[in-house]
């Protein structure tokens, strides 16, 4: 690049806007992927501290703290908070900083609709929590929501849970569609599809799963909507309908959903450890395959989460083997990580370790989820703690630990500074410790039979229960140290060289630290 | 600045496209579920009604079939069957009632759904008529016989030798038809 075309690039490239409007009106991807991660941040620590109401309950057998009801409404709107309000935008967040960055664009491709799909967001939220101080109370069915308990038999305020599913699903849409035509149509020139970062294959697949199925999300809180207001009766048997195929249709959308939650996090993964084992990853056309074909699994396989509904002999085999296959993409994947690091010069900066947790971890959530492939075995485990243990072990370790190893991994790019090394360790610490402390004997009283969503318990269980609850708190605590350890590396720290890392290979690792507000307005060059 | 866009006012459209037919979908899988039902007998869903035509019948082969009936929920009727049980030939027409009772203060309409078991058995039960083919009016205080007609299908797997009917009653009252309330 000449000094003239430099300076002309100056010239136009203007900081940003001043004042509070800066957020409201930016269509900047960096400034909108930082709003998306704090928003996600925030709502962690929502559903967080209902998680923490829910064990602290939990804690002794006997209602001590809250009411039956107000349990259950914690139970929904932990899961709703989780799934649709932290993992999903950190995700989105995440996409919005490094894809741009990792394929070369000047931005986002649809700039204006990315600002719009993200303010959606705190107005959806903010209407789903605002119920919890209604006369009816929160919704109080779980987060999946089962008919005819999410129609006949729910509070009044199921209306407004129904509207703010779908503004964040249209959100989600919209986010998506932003990603791919991104993906799709601003690569720099010489970066063909299978050059491109991992993080940036997985979320192009990630996208797509969320624009099929998002809207059979929003097609079935329309049904529910239906039932409720304007007396048809897709789910209600007195009028011809079927509750079960509430379950068919959600499934339909939930199963492809918990890969949407899983996807980008083996992205990361694969970006990370590279990078810190100073070696190529392992495998690069298997990971794509592997990914591509966990996406295409995961449309044939949901009736496994409703084994004990009822099915023909033939439909549980075809589901149970369905299932069982994905564990050979998936197992792929974990080959090619520990591959990866096999004879590498590692180092164990705190993103490899929340990375390596993630490999360990995520494959003790996968195995438990292959015992709950098997028919027999599931019409024991259903609906008890072990399958809480196998979701939590997969989100919590898996998707979680994914993002903050991303936001470890990619902080200093952001800021310009590296973080406290000494606190990231404290946080990974005590994070590993306390997830383990928290979910590991869930497992075990669910294997003795605890049913799942249940504010009091048989006293066989309370002393799982009480570490259970032990182990949520270290868990919970340890975010605040990661909360004082972004802003001290927003505030300042040790430099960080453009490169960041030693090893690290990319597009995104060429630019200076902290990424200036513009990045390759001209673009560069892949060979 | 030079922008190094392909076109890219089409790919946003086409994903657009295809939210829209996902949602469609999403609809579409409500007569897929019903289609599909019917031809596995999944749900134990019995079809609708046949004609009454008269078949062989295996006298060799007995069937025994069981009634039971449940309330939905609040349904304050009384609901049960007036036979437990009988053996019948795969092939014979059979009539068997059931008796119901509105025992409250105001006239009410239901509605009973069926279920067979084995679900696998579900498509072999045929029914000429049936009361759960319309919904029941009972003024207050009213009770009623209601008949179901209903035969076992020849071609009914060797291994199944007991088939169970069990109806379930709801209060179809948001759901009743204008003619029926005119009644």
């Amino acid at each position: 690049m000449t000094t003239v075309t430099a300076h002309h690039d100056d010239h136009v490239h203007h900081g940003p806007a001043k004042g509070l409007m800066r957020w409201v009106l930016t269509t900047n991807h960096k400034d909108i992927g930082t709003m998306y991660l704090w928003f996600s941040f925030a709502m962690l620590l929502t559903g967080g501290c209902m998680a923490l109401i829910i064990r602290t309950e939990l804690f002794q057998p006997g209602l001590q703290l809250i009411e039956p009801e107000f349990f259950n409404q914690m139970t929904t709107m932990h899961g709703l908070i989780m799934v649709f309000g932290a993992i999903m935008p950190a995700f989105v967040g995440l996409a919005n900083w490094m894809v741009p960055l990792m394929v070369g664009a000047p931005d986002m491709a649809l700039p204006r609709m990315n600002n719009w799909s993200f303010w959606i967001l705190p107005f959806a939220f903010g209407m789903m929590l605002l119920t919890l101080f209604s006369e009816a109370g929160a919704p109080n069915f779980g987060w999946t929501f089962y008919a005819p308990l999410s129609t006949t038999y729910a509070p009044s305020s199921v209306t407004f849970f129904i509207l703010a599913v779908h503004m964040l699903g249209l959100s989600s849409i919209m986010g998506a569609i932003n990603i791919v035509v991104t993906i799709l149509n601003l690569r720099a020139p010489g970066m063909t599809l299978m050059k491109m970062p991992l993080f940036v294959w997985t979320w192009l697949i990630t996208a797509y799963l969320l624009i099929a199925v998002m809207p059979v999300l929003a097609g079935v809180v329309t049904m529910m909507l239906m039932d409720i207001h304007f007396g048809t009766s897709f789910f209600n048997a007195a009028g011809g309908g079927d509750p079960v195929l509430f379950q068919h249709i959600f499934w339909f959308f939930g199963h492809p959903e918990v890969y949407i939650m899983i996807l980008p996090a083996f992205g990361i993964v694969s970006q990370i450890i590279p990078v810190f084992a100073r070696k190529p990853l392992f495998g690069y056309t298997s990971m794509v395959y592997a990914t591509t074909s966990i996406a295409f699994l995961s449309f044939i396989v949901w009736a496994h989460h409703m084994f004990t509904v009822g099915m023909p002999l033939a439909a549980e085999l075809f589901f149970m083997y369905a299932t069982m296959l994905i564990a050979i993409p998936t197992g792929v994947k974990v080959f090619n990580w520990v591959a990866t690091m096999f004879r590498g010069s590692m180092t164990f900066e705190t993103p490899m370790l929340f990375s390596i947790a993630f490999v360990f971890l995520f494959t003790i959530g996968g195995f438990s989820g292959l015992m709950l492939s098997i028919v027999p075995a599931d019409f024991q485990y259903h609906d008890t703690y072990f399958v809480v243990a196998h979701f939590h072990y997969v989100l919590v370790p898996g998707a979680l630990f994914g993002i903050l190893a991303g936001v470890y991994f990619w902080l200093p790019k952001w800021t310009g500074y590296y973080y406290n090394e000494s606190l990231g360790k404290w946080h990974f610490w005590t994070s590993f410790i306390g997830v383990n402390i928290t979910f590991f004997p869930m497992h075990f009283v669910g294997l003795a039979g605890m049913p799942r969503r249940v504010p009091d318990y048989a006293l066989q269980f309370a002393d799982f229960n009480a570490i259970a609850s032990a182990g949520a708190y270290i868990f919970g605590f340890a975010q605040l140290i990661f909360l004082v350890l972004v802003i001290k590396a927003i505030c300042g720290g040790k430099k960080a060289s453009s490169s960041v890392w030693e090893g690290a290979e990319g597009l995104e690792w060429s630019i200076p630290s902290p990424a200036p507000y513009h990045t390759f307005s001209e673009p560069p060059v892949v060979k | 600045m030079v922008m190094h866009t392909r076109d890219i006012s089409k790919t946003p459209l086409k994903l657009a496209l295809m939210a829209v037919v996902m949602f469609g979908f999403g609809f579409l899988m409500v007569p897929l579920y019903d289609v599909f039902c019917d031809l596995v007998g999944l749900n134990g869903k019995t079809q609708g009604q046949v004609a009454k035509v008269q078949q062989t019948i295996d006298e060799e082969r007995w069937i025994t079939v069981q009634f039971t009936s449940t309330n939905n929920d609040q349904m304050p009727w009384h609901f049960r069957p007036l036979q437990q049980q009988i053996k019948v030939n795969p092939g014979a027409w059979n009539t068997v009632s059931f008796w119901a009772f509105n025992p409250t203060e105001q006239a009410m309409v239901a509605q009973a759904v069926p279920s067979v078991s084995p679900a696998q058995g579900a498509e072999y039960l045929q029914k000429a008529d049936c009361f759960c083919f319309e919904q029941q009016w009972l003024d207050a205080g009213e009770a009623s016989e209601m008949k179901l007609v209903f035969t076992v299908v020849n071609d009914l797997p060797k291994e199944i030798r007991t088939l169970t009917l069990s109806y379930t009653l709801f209060d179809a009252g948001d759901f009743a038809s204008p003619m029926l309330a005119h009644q």
